[in-house]
């Protein structure tokens, strides 16, 4: 028998508390040392925060159902499979660690020492693009430069020439001749990996239905292609299958190729925008976490006392929105950036004080942009607050903050959802804008804006070079359009003016 | 059954209409047929979501799509078969030859557009001409003035939101008749409007109807307004109709025992002392295939038969017609086996019991402001200086219309509302307490001692709490019980005595129905075992049977436990019913108040005299003067000067307008405020 107060809280607990504990084990097993940045904690934070949401969810039956109804809808879960590609790159782009540094035989030596510059798992994993620095600007699959240099002919001569690129193309003999073909023979290699990839995932599903559904292989399979309550399923299937396979081609052809060429410093632009998602996703999700508590709690305390609380914070919210954003964010981030540059001393590295303004930038925006969701949650409370059971609630004498937390908080949770949904991808849009006002992130730091930022000069260069913006261009557009998508259908379902208002009566 | 002389204006041929999926349909209107004659008034009784409205929508082919569809039937109007209509065609029968007027006028007027426009409007569609304006305008007003808008030519210029409830229902109504429709269809007209309004409108409705012969089709749940103003009726249950009479072979003899359970389920002076006949069970889900007759499980007369054979119908000798196996052998109507058998409860207290809650000159004004610095330019006078006397285990019923501050006046009683002056005493278990002036913790330790129980059965719930928590909220806050294990069982409990399983705690209150959630806001009070509850209308948005279950319930706790209510509403029979003493509240103040017996049986005041005459009543053997009033309750902004009543007053003197008139005492704490009385 279930009781009223459901421990739903304790799997999620098992959960982070397990994963918290393998990312301490592991760089020891491994003979790196961790490093945890500051955003790395609150990514830490909000990836906990999410799983014990997801308990509370599962537990709660008016919170499942809407997201029931989410999954049901086609274009929402294709939305939700390509972010969580993005969330899972942005995951491994957050463990961070360094490499111990090569002991020189000094076995006596107590102390280990540490490489200083910090990487990821992610970059681990694209080593090979990190590393193969061009000289400078090259085209997408390019096996040459794109600028004229003065070569020396093997003779003592000079000569101008595109030369050759380091790593680019490097195994062709001859690649004008050969590109082309081989192109195509390693993208069919790599398609042909990728859906063996997805053949092995494909199989495990399978197995886990049949074995579920106590049913065979073909069976399971049987349901799998005609149920119409597998149809969810199938979406997600097909979006995996594009999505791995499309990945597994541009793996195969990155280790031969630039595949969206190489920036001013030779940088590979691939590299560039896939490291740019961690950067967009910290923009777009820890600014929420930030201006969350402010939202909610003064929007819900204006609506709820009412009086002098509410004069109070309308005059506060009034105001910050009435200052243009834009100039309060450019003259925060300017001053943290001086107070940064005068105490050098307070940051271990490089990344760490990037990183801290990584965080600074989240703060700055976030305090900026509470005020949309304050007003909204304000103006539901003065709705809700005259609701029958709150006044039941006041006549059993129970107390204002009780009030809140049990009946005012979870009837505005639905607007709190909408509203972080909607704002990440304006937020997202916002770092790339900001970046190239010059307000942004460091300029040390990876990100779609800087990236664009870079790009900007070159486009009046001729012949034009136009990858680096149209990557980023790439990147975000996918991933604001995912969370578009996925916001649009997260508002169908949550919307109570949308929604049946119950059944009986 | 068709009248030689009278023509057949509508005939409905075996309409169904399905909502939802192909695999489980929703029959939310299953081969219904009727017909409806020239010039007569032919209701359509039921309640909520049997599919009356449906039906309504179905003839005007408004049926929402995708959801719903018109599966098959026949729809004759005149000589045209409407279901072959074409969307283009269907829009010229709409508003000229069949029109609809809605239940909430609120909602029937768009607000950006004066109402004199939004006549024209239907007048120009009509017409199919631009017409010259002074031609239109003429028209417009000649129909306000029609439907009894007083200075049409002013009027006609007004936005929705500058007329009262009852002047924007007129409006509505005035367009559905500027077409001149040869039927018009009211679903539910006046269920959102106060008894002496919703009597004028029924009036108007009648005279329209005299003069210009046109049919109409009324839809309601209310018997009350079914037996003063219609010729036939049908009874419809879960989507079928299942029983077609007159109005005269129904109130003398209604055939099936879903009627019969209708009108026994109707709370009034003469079953006091009887519990009231409750329906067991609920409607049936309409995407049910039905083997038998659909009432069966809640039906006490029903045998084997009823089970496994869907009844067909069957004419009674005198032309009623009725879907039911009780009259295979079309015998006329059996009285033996209605035989009323429920359990008599003893109500009688006397007026001598303890106070428990005594209210003093209680006022409630709020401040309108304006302007800049908000300052103060007037008052609401919600509640105007009123004195109430709780006693135990007795029921003090407020009565009033709707705006005249009944529901301020429970609220302020439990400083839900700040008092602006006057005193409320609490007393019981030798403590006495003056409330208004506490505050704060002092305030919150006491609050388990007087409960409230709301209108709406879906706003008082918090949806997103289980049921069982919020029965333990009162317990926690009030300390009533410390430990888990005791909560747990007192809920159980709490759900056992107001009849709900204890099942019914893991559950949430959407899954319940309006009646059931009723039941939960009662236990919920409960859990705290106050000494007064302030019920503010709990059965009004309730379903006549659903309304007796609660009402029995309500008495037999009070017979239990000793509380005392202080019933808030405006429905004249649940306090002939319920009430040991009545209050009639106007404009926030009380004109009478007394003990019910005497109250009603001799209203002394103007006010609840027309209030009384106004409730539709079913017994038509009853003879009774009814008086109609003229206008609408004032704004409580600017109380008019003088008695309050004096502008609606049928019996208006010169002094009335002057000075308001001081209390004259009829004995029996029977108290009425009326010069009337002063001079005899």
């Amino acid at each position: 028998m279930r009781a009223l107060t459901n421990k739903f809280w304790l799997p999620p607990l098992i959960l982070v508390i397990s994963l918290s504990l393998l990312l301490m084990l592991l760089p020891d097993l491994l003979g790196v040392k961790a490093v945890v940045l500051w955003t790395d904690r609150f990514i830490y934070l909000l990836m906990a925060a999410l799983i014990f949401l997801v308990a509370y969810i599962r537990h709660k039956p008016h919170l499942r159902q809407p997201w029931r109804q989410i999954v049901n809808n086609r274009r929402a879960l294709i939305a939700i499979v390509v972010l969580c590609a993005y969330v899972c790159i942005g995951l491994l782009d957050s463990i961070h660690y360094r490499q111990p540094l090569p002991s020189h035989g000094k076995t006596d030596q107590v102390e280990k020492l540490y490489s200083v510059e910090v990487f990821s798992v992610f970059d681990a994993a694209l080593s090979h693009l990190r590393e193969r620095i061009e000289k400078t600007y090259s085209e997408p699959f390019a096996y040459q430069l794109y600028a004229k240099e003065t070569l020396d002919a093997p003779d003592g001569s000079q000569y101008r020439a595109f030369p050759r690129l380091k790593y680019g193309a490097a195994h062709l003999s001859n690649p004008a001749e050969q590109r082309g073909k081989d192109i195509l023979l390693k993208a069919l290699s790599g398609a042909a990996q990728g859906l063996l990839i997805f053949s092995v995932i494909f199989l495990c599903l399978l197995i886990y239905l049949a074995r579920r559904q106590s049913s065979s292989l073909m069976q399971s399979w049987r349901w799998y292609r005609q149920s119409a309550s597998a149809m969810g399923l199938r979406v997600v299937m097909i979006t995996l299958a594009i999505l791995i396979i499309g990945a597994a081609i541009i793996w195969k052809l990155s280790f031969f190729y630039h595949v969206f060429g190489t920036d001013k410093v030779g940088q590979d632009v691939l590299y560039l925008g896939l490291k740019s998602i961690r950067t967009g996703l910290v923009i777009g999700t820890l600014t929420t976490l930030i201006m969350l508590p402010f939202a909610i709690l003064l929007g819900i305390m204006a609506g709820y006392f009412r009086g002098w609380v509410d004069d109070l914070i309308q005059y506060i919210y009034t105001t910050l929105s009435s200052v243009p954003g834009v100039l309060l964010i450019a003259a925060a981030v300017l001053s943290i950036q001086v107070y940064m540059a005068n105490h050098p001393e307070l940051f271990e590295s490089v990344s760490d004080q990037a990183d801290m303004k990584l965080l600074a930038l989240c703060v700055v925006l976030g305090i900026t942009s509470w005020t949309g969701l304050c007003r909204l949650l304000r103006g539901e409370t003065l709705k809700l607050r005259e609701m029958d059971y709150i006044q039941a609630a006041t006549a059993f004498g129970v107390g204002h903050f009780t009030i809140i937390g049990r009946h005012l908080l979870p009837n505005v949770l639905h607007i709190v959802l909408i509203m972080v949904v909607l704002d990440f991808s304006g937020l997202v849009l916002a770092e790339a804008v900001l970046s190239y006002v010059g307000v942004g992130v460091d300029p040390s730091t990876i990100s779609w804006g800087n990236m664009i930022n870079g790009a900007r000069l070159e486009l009046a260069r001729e012949p034009m070079v136009w990858w680096s913006l149209v990557a980023a261009f790439v990147f975000m557009f996918t991933l604001v359009l995912a969370a578009n998508l996925f916001s649009d259908a997260v508002r169908d379902a949550f919307d109570p003016r949308l929604t049946m208002r119950g059944q009986g009566g | 059954m068709t009248d030689k002389h009278s023509e057949i204006l509508l005939q409905m041929e075996e309409l169904s209409t399905w909502f939802g999926g192909r695999e489980r349909p929703s029959r939310v209107v299953d081969k219904v047929s009727f017909s409806i004659r020239r010039g007569e008034t032919f209701a359509l009784l039921g309640e909520s979501g049997c599919g009356k409205s449906m039906t309504a929508l179905s003839l005007m082919q408004l049926v929402p799509t995708p959801a719903g569809r018109i599966v098959c039937g026949r729809v004759r109007l005149d000589k045209d078969d409407l279901l072959q209509f074409s969307e283009r065609q269907m829009r010229s029968v709409r508003g000229q030859r069949m029109a609809m007027i809605f239940q909430e006028p609120m909602t029937s007027l768009n607000p950006v557009l004066t109402i004199g426009e939004q006549i024209a409007e239907v007048l120009r569609a009509q017409a199919q001409t631009n017409g010259d304006r002074k031609k239109i305008q003429t028209e417009v007003i000649n129909t306000l003035a029609a439907v009894g808008i007083p200075d049409p030519a002013r009027r006609f210029k007004d936005y929705p939101h500058q007329l009262s409830g009852g002047m924007k229902q007129r409006v509505v109504i005035a367009m559905a008749l500027a077409a001149k429709p040869d039927l018009l269809i009211a679903d539910e007209p006046t269920t959102a409007l106060d008894v002496t309004i919703q009597a004028q409108v029924l009036d108007l409705l009648k005279d329209v109807q005299r003069q210009t012969g046109m049919a109409i089709l009324l839809i309601t749940h209310d018997l009350g307004i079914v037996a003063n103003r219609v010729d036939r009726l049908a009874v419809m249950y879960a989507g079928q109709i299942i029983e077609l009479a007159s109005r005269e072979q129904f109130f003398s003899a209604s055939a099936h025992p879903y009627s019969r359970k209708l009108f026994a389920a109707l709370p009034n002076m003469r079953k006091r002392d009887r519990q009231l006949e409750t329906i067991r069970g609920n409607v049936p889900p309409l995407d049910s295939v039905f083997q038998g007759c659909r009432f069966v499980e809640r039906c006490e007369q029903a045998y084997e038969v009823c089970h496994n054979t869907i009844p067909e119908w069957r004419r009674l000798s005198n032309g009623q017609q009725v879907r039911c196996h009780l009259y295979a052998d079309g015998s006329s109507v059996d009285e033996q086996c209605f035989a009323g058998k429920n359990k008599s409860i003893s109500t009688e207290t006397s007026s001598a019991m303890p106070l428990v809650m005594q209210a003093r000159d209680l006022r409630v004004h709020f401040p309108i402001r304006k302007g800049l610095f908000k300052r103060i330019a007037g008052y609401v006078y919600a509640v105007d200086g009123i004195d109430l006397d709780l006693h135990q285990g007795r029921t003090l019923a407020l009565v009033g219309e709707s705006g005249c501050g009944k529901t301020t006046a429970g609220k302020a009683l439990l400083q839900l509302i700040q008092a602006s002056a006057g005193s409320v005493h609490w007393s019981a278990q030798g403590q006495r307490q003056e409330l208004t002036a506490l505050k704060g913790k002092k305030l919150r330790r006491l609050r388990a001692h007087f409960q409230i129980i709301f209108q709406d059965p879906f706003s008082s719930l918090n949806p997103r709490m289980m049921v069982g928590e919020i029965l333990q909220e009162g317990m926690r806050a009030q300390h009533v019980v410390n430990t888990r294990e005791q909560r747990e069982t007192m809920i159980d409990e709490l759900l056992k005595q107001v009849g709900m399983p204890p099942e019914a705690k893991y559950r949430y209150p959407h899954e319940f129905s309006g009646g059931q959630r009723q039941r939960i806001s009662i236990a919920r009070a409960l859990a705290v075992k106050p000494d007064v509850i302030v019920c503010d209308e709990p059965t009004s948005a309730l379903d006549v049977s659903v309304q007796a279950q609660t009402l029995n319930l309500l008495k037999q706790l009070q017979l239990e436990l000793g509380i005392s209510y202080l019933f808030i509403t405006h429905n004249i029979s649940v306090v002939e019913y319920l009430a040991h003493d009545i209050a009639v509240m106007y404009l926030g103040r009380i004109v009478e108040k007394g003990p019910a017996e005497k109250l009603l049986n001799s209203p002394q005041h103007p006010y609840t005299q027309a209030l009384l005459s106004a409730v539709p009543v079913i017994d038509a053997d009853r003879d009774r003067k009814v008086i109609r009033l003229e206008g609408e309750l004032p704004s409580p902004i600017y109380p008019p000067q003088g008695c309050h009543f004096h502008p609606r007053c049928p019996q208006v003197m010169e002094m009335c307008k002057k000075t308001y008139p001081p209390v004259s005492i009829l004995g029996e704490g029977h108290e009425v405020r009326c010069h009337l009385l002063k001079q005899d």
